[in-house]
């Protein structure tokens, strides 16, 4: 019994890393344009599906296509900025930018439908379907992987954050969007660059997703609603709240599973609510981001 | 009433015959429907244009009035459903009995909302937003989960003998007054103090708190009496239907269609709500029953694609924004009377301030 927790716990963490990488573009997004991006669950599909052209009709291998899938992410994700977002101002901007992320999801979604249909696709390549045995536990090399890749690009994204000039930028903005513009910050284009890789960063976690679950055009709302939980629990705009906030969910998630699959995800839910009880910030919220 | 000063009035002034004879003349049309279409094909329209007037209209009593969008209405929609089925399921009851289970069912709803709006409204904004929907998800999987509710095939409800040829006039007029009753209430909230309490915590929460509204107590009555309509619709949706499943009966889709047909109207205004319902619902109805839509994909991008013109080009929806039109209208070659920035009531009912200074225990 305390073997199968260790190797459920095992398995959280290196799936929680996963989710961690697509939250930290949620978060980040919110940090800077203090908006959520409801189209963010269906932008991972895409990814996912970007990968899945690439390794059945290109047969490119799924880590090698993200050197493509990851700036086309990026693309799509400045043009959905310059498109809809940056227009969007006003009292009720809250709701608004909510409705046309939530447009350009449920768009992305139609298109998907188009082009691949609904019937459930995954990833598969050599390392998906084999396990590797580790100090008695049996893990899958995909998560292996998986959880590799997402550590590297979010000390990436860390090192850009916190090494860059961009970085500085960003993080100025983040504290105070006015003050940015004041001391000659290039707000716009600060909000369109981190929401292009907020969404890039979904190619990722989108192939490493589509490697380890099947996937149809609607996958994206269960995914939403996760990454949306983890950040509010990690404290909206906190990067190292949706990190540590990814690993404790999926972590209490995937333990659940041993008794009961059913409930794990209620569990899930019923976690957030629980914690944001007790702490209505998040783990490492800031106070004024509630009071706003 | 706009005090132009050095503007004569040329007429009486005839807005409240306009209004007057306006709505009774909305009331006969909406009687008068299923009398005059007999078709069931179109009385469907009806009943399901009515059904999301009421949702939407008790989505805007709460969330219109308070500015906490919530996406949570769902929970209420699929809790009535639920209650009726499961209720009419163990007690065996049958028939138009079943109608008699109605006020269980919004009283499922008044209880599930009291626990879910004391958590919920300990935020605001976004984390509100995602409460909501966390709650949302809660619901959905325990319907798919429990034994009681019948798992992901959901329930049925007890079959009603009437001929199908009038079988969707009497729930017509059962929607009707459920949709008449809510833009009722709705329009008492606006115009007593507990609206004023309400609108005062949307423009600014903690001023209001400073002034005296008790805000928990305040929004938390609000969301209650939205719960309490939605669930009472969604039991009539149910038996109408004659089928739930945890994913119709909770559809997230469910919430945003409610924010796109207030937003469509006009957020916070009492029309607005009943507007876009009006143009939504029967438009998503017909595009989904039409043979080159039916594989869903296409009608999904075209209500995308509305969301996204309803936001980019007329973000205060169609009765501000026409309101706006009509005045400059109006006004046109007089000095211009400064159209109203807020979305709300008109400047006339706006009250004094000392009525939310003294605003407190109710």
């Amino acid at each position: 019994m305390a073997q199968e927790i260790l190797q459920e716990i095992i398995v959280g963490i290196l799936v929680g890393g996963v989710y961690a990488l697509m939250a930290v573009g949620l978060t980040l997004i919110f940090g800077v344009l203090d908006i959520i991006n409801i189209a963010q669950g269906v932008l991972v599909i895409l990814g996912a599906y970007l990968s899945y052209s690439l390794s059945t009709k290109a047969h490119i291998d799924l880590f090698v296509g993200l050197l493509i899938t990851i700036p086309v992410m990026f693309i799509i994700g400045v043009v959905i900025h310059w498109a809809f977002i940056r227009r969007l101002r006003g009292t009720e901007r809250t709701a608004m930018t909510l409705l046309v992320t939530y447009a350009v999801a449920l768009i992305i979604e139609g298109v998907l439908y188009k082009i691949y249909g609904a019937d459930d696709v995954s990833l598969s390549a050599s390392y998906t379907g084999t396990s590797v045995h580790l100090f008695g536990f049996y893990l899958p090399w995909i998560y292996i992987y998986g959880f590799i890749l997402a550590v590297a690009l979010v000390a990436l994204i860390y090192a850009l954050l916190y090494r860059t000039r961009f970085g500085r930028s960003v993080r100025a903005t983040m504290q105070d969007e006015t003050a940015a513009r004041l001391v000659g910050i290039d707000v716009n284009r600060v909000a369109a660059l981190t929401f292009g890789i907020g969404v890039a960063v979904t190619a990722a976690g989108g192939m490493v997703f589509g490697a380890t679950n099947a996937f149809n055009p609607n996958s994206g709302y269960d995914l939403i609603s996760r990454l949306l939980a983890i950040i509010i629990l990690g404290g909206l705009g906190s990067i190292g709240g949706a990190l540590a906030a990814s690993v404790f969910m999926i972590t209490v998630e995937s333990v659940v599973t041993i008794w009961s699959p059913d409930w794990a995800v209620v569990v899930f839910y019923v976690a957030l609510v629980v914690v944001l009880l007790v702490k209505p910030t998040g783990f490492l919220g800031r106070k004024e981001v509630r009071a706003q | 009433m706009s005090e132009s000063p050095g503007r004569q009035r040329a007429l009486p002034d005839l807005a409240p015959v306009f209004k007057g004879g306006g709505l009774v003349a909305l009331i006969a049309i909406a009687v008068a429907f299923p009398q005059v279409y007999t078709n069931p094909a179109v009385t469907n329209y009806g009943v399901f244009a009515l059904i999301y007037v009421t949702a939407a209209s008790g989505w805007n009593i709460f969330s219109g009035n308070t500015g906490y969008i919530s996406l949570g209405q769902a929970v209420f929609y699929g809790s009535g459903a639920y209650a009726m089925g499961v209720a009419a399921r163990d007690w065996n009851i049958t028939g138009t009995m079943v109608f008699a289970l109605l006020p269980l069912a919004m009283a499922v709803g008044a209880a599930i909302a009291v626990p879910f709006g004391l958590v919920a409204l300990r935020v605001r904004r976004h984390t509100f937003i995602v409460i909501t929907i966390a709650f949302f998800f809660i619901f959905q999987l325990m319907a798919f989960n429990f034994s009681w509710t019948g798992g992901s095939s959901g329930l049925s409800s007890p079959f009603l003998n009437w001929p199908a040829a009038s079988y969707n006039t009497p729930f017509y007029y059962i929607a009707f007054a459920f949709a008449a009753g809510t833009i009722a209430i709705a329009w008492l909230v606006r115009r007593s103090r507990f609206g004023l309490q309400l609108r005062a915590i949307r423009d600014d929460e903690d001023r209001a708190r400073g002034l005296g509204v008790r805000a928990m107590r305040v929004k938390l009555s609000a969301f209650v009496i939205s719960g309490t309509i939605t669930a009472g619709i969604g039991a009539v949706w149910f038996y109408y239907i004659n089928q739930v499943e945890p994913q119709t009966g909770f559809d997230p889709l469910f919430d945003l269609t409610l924010v796109l047909m207030a937003f469509l109207g006009g957020y916070g205004s009492i029309s607005g709500a009943v507007l876009g319902a009006l143009i939504i619902e029967p438009l998503t109805l017909w595009l989904n029953a039409q043979p080159e839509f039916s594989s869903g994909s296409l009608s999904e991008i075209l209500l995308g694609g509305i969301f996204l013109i309803v936001v980019l080009f007329m973000p205060r929806g169609i009765i501000p924004t026409s309101g706006e039109l009509i005045t400059r209208l109006r006004t046109r070659g007089r000095a211009a009377i400064a159209p109203a920035t807020t979305i709300g009531p008109a400047s006339g009912t706006a009250p004094t301030p000392s009525s939310v200074v003294s605003g407190g225990a109710q």
